[in-house]
């Protein structure tokens, strides 16, 4: 109270005409916003605690409520605007660091927007996916420099592992532990419904998933949580985790308050300690100490799952991804810096790393340059939003497309930004079982599949337009892309020409 | 038969099918109007307790025990389904008292009342079912 | 100013003829040149040309390079550069003759060289990729010289006008060959360079192709990747180099090679009876990805004793064959088969992906 008091962010405005005081908004909001009073006859709401995370919106069946933005104001400076002011306000009080969840909301590039996309006309045909067929089939994995004979000269058809996407999507890491056992569970049957992958992220594999190991990539980070050889034994491939688009640089912190029960079983820690991932690993201080944990992976299991590596985007990342790709990684996945996260130091999320657009055409083109395209492929992923963003980025050079958030908002997200307090009244980034019931794995699985079945009808809609019935056509395609409004510099980084040229 | 079927381990306890069963049940084209500032008369009622809670409505037994006690012939089976005819019930609750389930409850008119599933009102299909959020509450045949 | 081909991507749509003896029977020239004439409209009088097998068998040892000059600066610069890694065996115009449908005619050369063994020993390259580099170097980087063939014992003849117009300009009738294919192009936006007409060749591998293909950038980037320079960026130069990848690099038989490009779609696959099939187009689906043209196209590949013609998946594009004898026809249209031989038989559509081989008898070319 007082000097750090700062006016609630929102507005809880509720349609008196409309409400009928069922008090579903009450039994749904664990921030304790609603409140009915028996003798107004009415309901309350303490503005403090909204989140906006819209879940009484959702599901007031009179539509009687919304929430909006506060227009309490400071006096208009654009200098200091009103997010800087209140973070000061925020630190003076707690004298802590700022935490946030999520991918930035900052106001950064989104350079999908500033690229468009072909089409045929005339000199070849479009191709209608609803009468031809139309390919969106991947295969990830390292490929031969020479097709391998044996003595008489014939084809061995020996590969190196290769996982096999129907579509060039997959679910990113996300730990059991940061978001709940039904969002995972949610991931696991819908990647294995879509003939995809989903991530464990870093926090083990809990026992009821392993069968769906086939669709799993089980993560190894800094912390090695949950790493054990059935773990590995269960997973389509492993991801060593280097880094993370939305705090590159830094580690992770899972607060005790949420290693209970089987998170902390899952993870392999005591109930009730804090997880902490170092910020590196504190076995990979370089590129060679990185290719020998690659090929204990790979030792670990008989050289049959191919080995990730996920690096966040930063400015050197043609380079990294390079000494990465000569480091015996199968695949190497970039995470941008729109990327998401649990919880991540504001200041860091904000301002370190470097658009995965970039990264994507700086990697692919560095790779091509020196000849080792085909050694690994690339995943990307940091916000990815969409077919389109999912097209562009396979025209840019990515093998393949990591997503999360738009899973998490498939699943019932809201955005609202506040995962790391751990009441997700959409039951997913909480480890609360009152609140993990809400979501329903069937809904969750169902939803997931509905998404990226829609996605992938508009990646062979966008794909049939140009003319390309398969998808290999179009990685690295960047003849289909043309930029608007970018600069020259920006134009050259990407590969790409502008509009009208 | 199609039938109402709860799963306890989704139910949330948000009430919202009792708010869907009433006014589905009202006759009326908007919630606001059939439901603010009444008492409502839902034909499914959440039952728990804070951490354990789930929807109950009708069964619609095979051997309804309902239709065996009702003193005037106003309850009665048909396609499967147990219904009440209004106009022949006296509100004895007799049929409240012997329904293992709890299912039937007096209505606004002093008449009872109990799921009919939505079949013969303007919904066409369970709305506790079509208005659950977590899928706690299923329409189906098993 | 507009730009010259090379700086801009240029698709066209076009017609293609070739006839090959399977005896190795030598025939002039006259014969494809005629087949184009029933396909006119087919072309726009921005590009034409034709290759030839076997027409030089007094010079069969040695990579006979054609080039365009825009000068004589030019012509000097590139000999000088030619000396440092080739023996000049011979070295002479073209001969051509005078035409009004034939203008902007550049300075026409054809060398025949031999590498020098001792360049091969110190660079530690072989042969073929010492004259891939060879072609890649001056088409890149010389200004003003532009090399459109490289093979052995089989030529390139191409220019900026319609086909007949061509054949007649470069007097094919006076050369012998046992393989012709030719090309008439219909390029969707000018200027039309005499570069930028097919054949388009690398080594022994020559390319003619109707179509656009979508797959463009996708190859062309893959294909960089091995020292290939797609300096005019028509589809037709990068199926060339494709082709040199997958059956000299890769050394792929023409099958595997015409699975990579033209690859069954992965349902067809799957419902492939035969598990060895099955797995081979799988392999070679997976191992070359970004070698999938997708895109209409109709090709023929000729090469040092056959010719292999390619229709993209869906069969975008029209393609026909038919036989006589020991001829085989393929052309965009049955009526250039008919003007070639009026009599020819088992005139058949191939389905798209399905790759047509012919080969001249072993020890006959």
């Amino acid at each position: 109270m007082g000097i750090d008091y700062i006016y609630p962010e929102f507005e809880v405005i509720r349609n008196e005409s409309r409400c009928v005081t069922c008090q579903v908004c009450q039994r749904q909001c664990a921030n304790e916003v609603h409140r009915y009073d028996p003798d107004l006859g009415r309901m309350l709401s303490d503005e403090t605690k909204c989140v906006g995370c819209h879940r009484c919106v959702s599901l007031c069946p009179t539509h009687a409520l919304k929430i909006v933005k506060n227009d309490c104001a400071f006096r208009e400076n654009a200098n200091w605007q009103t997010g800087a002011i209140k973070e000061i306000y925020k630190q003076a009080s707690s004298g802590g660091v700022l935490l946030s969840s999520m991918g930035s909301p900052a106001p950064l590039s989104v350079y999908w927007d500033k690229l468009l996309l072909n089409a045929s006309q005339v000199t070849n045909p479009s191709i209608d996916p609803l009468r031809e067929p139309m390919e969106t089939r991947v295969y990830l994995g390292k490929k031969p420099g020479l097709v391998d004979r044996d003595d008489k000269g014939n084809l061995t058809y020996a590969l190196e592992p290769q996982l096999e996407l129907s579509m060039p999507v997959m679910f990113s890491a996300m730990s059991y532990g940061s978001i709940s056992y039904n969002a995972h569970k949610s991931l696991a049957m819908a990647a294995q419904k879509l003939g995809i992958f989903y991530n464990t992220g870093e926090g083990g594999l809990h026992e009821d998933f392993y069968c769906y190991g086939g669709n799993t990539i089980v993560q190894v980070a800094s912390g090695r949580f949950g790493v054990y050889k059935d773990y590995l034994d269960a997973g389509a491939a492993v991801e060593i985790k280097m880094g993370q688009g939305a705090k590159p640089g830094i580690g992770g912190h899972l607060p005790g308050a949420k290693i209970v029960g089987d998170v902390s079983r899952t993870r392999m820690i005591p109930e009730g300690s804090d997880a902490i991932s170092p910020a590196p690993h504190h076995d990979i201080y370089s590129i060679e100490d990185l290719r020998q944990l690659v090929y204990s992976l790979k030792e670990a299991t008989e050289y049959k799952k191919p080995v990730i590596v996920k690096v966040a985007a930063v400015h050197n990342i043609a380079a990294i991804a390079s000494g990465v790709a000569r480091s015996g990684a199968d695949i190497i996945a970039i995470d941008g810096f729109r990327g998401g996260t649990g919880a991540a130091p504001t200041r860091i999320r904000d301002n370190v790393g470097i658009p995965i657009e970039l990264a994507l055409a700086a990697v692919d083109q560095r790779l091509r340059e020196e000849g080792i395209r085909s050694q690994v492929s690339l995943v990307v992923g940091g916000s990815i939003r969409s077919a389109s963003d999912v097209v562009k980025a396979v025209a840019l050079g990515a093998d393949a497309c990591y997503i999360a958030t738009g899973a998490l908002l498939a699943l019932g997200c809201h955005l609202c930004r506040t995962c790391h307090t751990g009441r997700c009244n959409w039951g997913i980034a909480t480890q609360r079982p009152d609140l993990v019931k809400r979501l329903n794995p069937e809904v969750g699985c169902q939803r997931l599949v509905n998404l990226l079945t829609a996605w992938n009808h508009e990646i062979k809609e966008l794909m049939g337009g140009m003319g390309i019935n398969s998808i290999e056509a179009l990685r690295g395609n960047r003849l289909m892309l043309r930029g608007v409004g970018l600069t020259e510099t920006e134009l050259r980084i990407l590969g790409v020409a502008h509009a009208g040229e | 038969m199609k039938r109402v079927y709860v799963n306890e381990e989704w139910c949330l306890g948000c009430r919202l099918c009792e708010y869907n069963c009433a006014f589905a049940n009202s006759g009326m084209t908007d919630m606001v109007k059939a439901l603010k500032g009444k008492p409502i008369f839902p034909r499914v009622r959440v039952d728990g307790d804070r951490d354990i809670h789930f929807a109950v409505s009708c069964r619609h037994c095979r051997d309804p025990l309902c239709v065996k006690s009702c003193i005037c012939g106003a309850l009665y089976r048909k396609d499967g389904r147990v219904r009440v005819d209004r106009d022949r019930c006296v509100g004895c609750l007799t049929c409240v008292l012997v329904c293992p389930y709890g299912a039937l409850t007096l209505s606004e008119r002093g008449t009872v009342q109990k799921c009919e599933l939505c079949l013969e009102n303007a919904c066409g299909e369970p709305a506790c079912v079509l208005g659950c959020p977590n899928r706690a509450i299923v329409y189906e045949e098993r | 100013m507009s730009k010259k081909e090379g700086q801009i991507r240029i698709p066209s749509g076009c017609a293609i003829a070739a006839v090959i003896s399977r005896e190795g029977r030598r025939m002039s020239g006259e014969k494809i040149v005629e087949a184009m004439k029933p396909m006119h409209a087919r072309s726009n009088g921005l590009g034409g040309g034709f290759a030839a097998y076997g027409i030089y068998p007094q010079y069969r040892d040695f990579y006979a390079f054609h080039l365009f000059f825009d000068n004589r600066d030019a012509r000097k610069d590139c000999e000088r550069y030619l000396k440092e890694n080739f023996e000049i065996v011979q070295a002479e115009v073209i001969p051509t003759r005078n035409l009004p449908q034939i203008t902007n005619v550049p300075m026409i050369w054809r060398y025949f060289l031999s590498p020098f063994a001792s360049v091969l020993v110190r660079e530690n390259i072989r042969e073929e990729d010492l004259v891939s580099r060879t072609v890649m170097t001056i088409n890149e980087g010389m200004d003003g010289a532009y090399v459109f063939s490289s093979g052995k014992n089989m030529g390139a003849f191409k220019a900026v006008g319609y086909p007949e117009d061509v054949g007649a300009f470069y007097k094919l009738e006076e050369y012998q060959g046992y393989s012709w294919t030719a090309h008439g192009r219909y390029p969707t936006n000018t200027p039309g360079w005499w570069g930028g007409a097919h054949p388009f060749t690398l080594l022994d591998y020559s390319i003619v192709h109707n179509g656009e293909i979508s797959s463009y950038d996708a190859n062309r980037r893959f294909l960089e990747m091995f020292g290939y320079r797609c300096s005019l960026q028509t589809d037709t130069e990068v199926i060339a180099y494709m082709m040199d990848y997958l059956l000299r690099v890769q050394k792929l038989s023409l099958e595997d090679a015409a699975a990579v490009a033209a690859a069954p779609f992965w349902s067809t696959i799957e419902n492939n009876p035969d598990p060895k099939e099955r797995q081979r187009l799988t392999y070679l689906r997976t191992v070359f990805p970004s070698l999938l043209i997708t895109g209409p196209f109709s090709i023929v590949l000729g090469f040092n004793g056959g010719l292999m013609a390619l229709n993209d998946r869906l069969k975008l594009r029209s393609m026909v064959t038919g036989e006589k004898d020991d001829l085989v026809f393929i052309a965009s249209e049955e009526a250039a088969i008919r003007v070639m031989e009026p009599e020819a038989e088992n005139i058949h559509a191939p389905a798209g992906g399905q790759a047509v081989i012919v080969k001249v008898k072993e020890g006959a070319y």
